[in-house]
């Protein structure tokens, strides 16, 4: 009786086992699906535009998976004469890169100040700093707009620039103070015991210990002005001052009817990849400084 | 980062030390104030003084014609609620509601989603981190021109679909499309953020509800929800605020005066291109009335603490006496 038993409960053991392992198989597949899925998600639409930029202009319309053939005609007629996208691009590099120094600059003291120093109206500091980064664009474009005609900035870097601090200055302070606040205080008090002063410690022990997370900072504020639309769209009317992403936008074709998409995607091909580029070998860094902000 | 996972108050807090900076915080933080001032205050209070004022040629009391802003009063904002503008102007709010509201839900969805494939992903994290950011790095103008591009007549939307869909041209599709092209680029950052909350869940939490006999549908709505909450409110916050403000998108995408997709952004864009400073001054000042308001419900209603850091340590603190516990979410570093 008891042998019957036990032999039967043997196979149902081993039964058991078996769906363990195949809910973990289950699970391993599906894992893997979701994967797949998310990078299929994110990943689709950028290879159409390149597949798109690298189709010939004559197979536009063509919807295949794979351009057949390759051709460069689209990035020829990107750079072609005419066109000045070289100079777009370098307005937005100038806009950007501009952008970027000033808010690091001006950012890493104020950063510094929240992360390190103790004062009164602390919160109300911070609240109003990341109050000013859910600022409307547009509340700005309307007074800046008058203004800027007033005193003949239109067509000007600088009219791109100075509004373009409205939204990177918050951000780059934001994530610089996570930054700073991960660095063991003990670093700077350890120095200012040893003789160092205030700025002195900050200068030799903590800024070079901050330089990777000044250079992640660095990354997402400079891909948010070179993202940044509405300033450079309503600053600039003159072909040669308009950045990249207002020219793109504005591309024409040549008998004004046909949308040139080719050239479109060739020239998105041009303004995304390298960023998306320097996203990729920087990927640790820059999630960790998107997401140190937002988890507090 | 390398940085060891520290809480915040381990290196003795800045809130604790009994010594006042309050100097040369002031110092450090006037080039800072400065320039918002100058780029955010300022134009505020422009833009409030610029919509009581309209652009007018007239003629003065002895006959010479001038031509110049006239202070109107508040006669720009009773414009904007009276006729075919009041039309124009809750067509305009109720598509900007519309975007954040379904927007900001279907990306919550996807993007928690999203978190819970990477957290339990068991290969190709590394991967999956590198394709989530390009959305992310893509300039929204640039992904509204290859939304433009994807939903063509006889672009491969249609042709996956099977469909015919005119999906730029105006009407509900419109909106379906800027839904689309919205969802596309942010999901993947709202799945980071959560992603981040759901890595500072300690494992012995879903250890002890297993033991409890917790099934994976109960674990999820009883201890992952809670516990990522306060990083899912943040990341549904930054995106509200980031919707209510959109622009770039549809103005790209479907374009310029359009009635399915015209959100006061574009509509106080198209008024200042139309040189009428005055009423677009007026339809910029209550977006931002607008944004605030909602922002101010938002941390109220939902305790999004995110002014501070300051203030959450603060009551960390408070916590930390009443029970002298770690807290999960003090942990700083996001080893992702």
């Amino acid at each position: 009786m008891t042998a019957a038993t036990a032999t039967a409960a043997r196979p149902a053991a081993r039964k058991s086992n078996n769906k363990a392992g195949k809910e973990l198989a289950g699970r391993r597949w599906l894992s893997t699906l979701g994967i797949i899925i998310i990078v299929l998600y994110c990943l689709a639409p950028f290879y159409w535009m390149l597949a798109s930029a690298l189709r010939a202009p004559n197979d536009q319309a063509d919807n295949s998976f794979f351009p057949s053939p390759m051709s460069l005609q689209n990035f020829e007629a990107v750079f072609g004469p005419g066109v000045g996208f070289g100079r777009n691009l370098l307005n937005s590099v100038i806009v950007a890169g501009v952008t970027t120094l000033l808010t690091l600059i001006l950012g890493t003291f104020a950063a510094y100040t929240l992360a390190r120093l103790n004062f009164r109206f602390k919160n109300l500091v911070a609240g109003i700093i990341i109050g000013t980064s859910m600022f409307p664009g547009v509340s700005l474009v309307v007074p800046l707009l008058k203004l800027f005609t007033d005193i003949g900035w239109i067509n000007t870097y600088q009219a791109m620039i100075l509004p373009s601090l409205s939204f990177a200055l918050p951000l780059a302070v934001w994530t610089l103070a996570t930054f700073f606040r991960q660095m063991p205080k003990e670093l700077e008090e350890a120095a200012m015991v040893d003789g160092l002063t205030r700025g002195q410690a900050f200068r030799r022990v903590i800024l070079p210990l901050a330089a990777p997370g000044m250079f992640t900072t660095a990354i997402i504020t400079f891909i948010a002005a070179w993202n940044e639309f509405i300033f450079a769209l309503s600053m600039v009317n003159e072909k040669e001052m308009k950045t990249a992403t207002v020219a793109i936008s504005q591309f024409t074709g040549i008998s004004g009817f046909d949308s040139p998409f080719g050239t479109k995607m060739a020239a998105g091909v041009v303004v995304t990849v390298p960023l998306v580029i320097v996203v990729l070998i920087f990927q640790r860094r820059i999630i960790a400084g998107l997401t140190a902000g937002g988890v507090k | 980062m390398t940085t060891p996972a520290l809480p915040p108050a381990a290196g003795g807090n800045a809130t604790t030390s009994p010594q006042r900076h309050g100097r040369l915080a002031l110092m450090l933080l006037s080039p800072t104030f400065v320039v918002l001032a100058l780029v955010i205050l300022y134009p505020l209070i422009a833009a409030l003084r610029e919509s009581l004022y309209l652009k007018q040629d007239g003629l003065d009391a002895n006959g010479f014609v001038i031509s110049g802003d006239n202070f109107v009063g508040a006669s720009n904002y009773s414009a904007i609620f009276s006729g075919e503008t009041a039309t124009r102007f809750w067509n305009a709010f109720f598509n900007t509601t519309f975007f954040t509201v379904v927007g900001v839900s279907i990306e919550v969805v996807l993007g928690v989603a999203m978190a819970l494939v990477m957290h339990h992903a068991l290969r190709g994290k590394g991967i999956v981190r590198a394709s989530i950011l390009v959305p992310w790095a893509i300039p929204t103008a640039m992904s509204a021109l290859l939304w433009q591009w994807i939903f063509q007549a006889d672009g491969i939307a249609n042709q996956i679909l099977n469909s015919q869909i005119l999906w730029t041209t105006e009407g509900f599709q419109a909106k379906v499309a800027v839904l689309i092209a919205d969802t596309w680029k942010t999901a993947p950052f709202v799945g980071l953020l959560v992603l981040a909350g759901l890595q500072m869940i300690p494992n012995e939490v879903y250890e002890a509800a297993r033991v409890d006999g917790a099934n994976a549908w109960a674990r999820f709505w009883r201890i992952t929800l809670p516990l990522v909450k306060p990083a899912l409110l943040v990341a549904i916050l930054f995106r509200v605020m980031d919707v209510l403000r959109i622009f770039d998108l549809p103005y790209v995408l479907i374009g310029a005066r359009k009635s399915s997709v015209e959100t006061l952004s574009m509509l106080a864009f198209d008024e200042a291109s139309k040189l009428r400073y005055g009423p677009a001054a007026a339809y910029a000042t209550i977006l931002f009335l607008y944004v605030a308001i909602v922002a101010y419900i938002f941390v109220k209603l939902l305790g999004a603490d995110l002014i501070g850091e300051a203030r959450e340590r603060t009551r960390n603190q408070r916590r930390r006496k009443a029970k002298a516990t770690a807290e999960p979410e003090e942990k700083e570093a996001v080893p992702v």
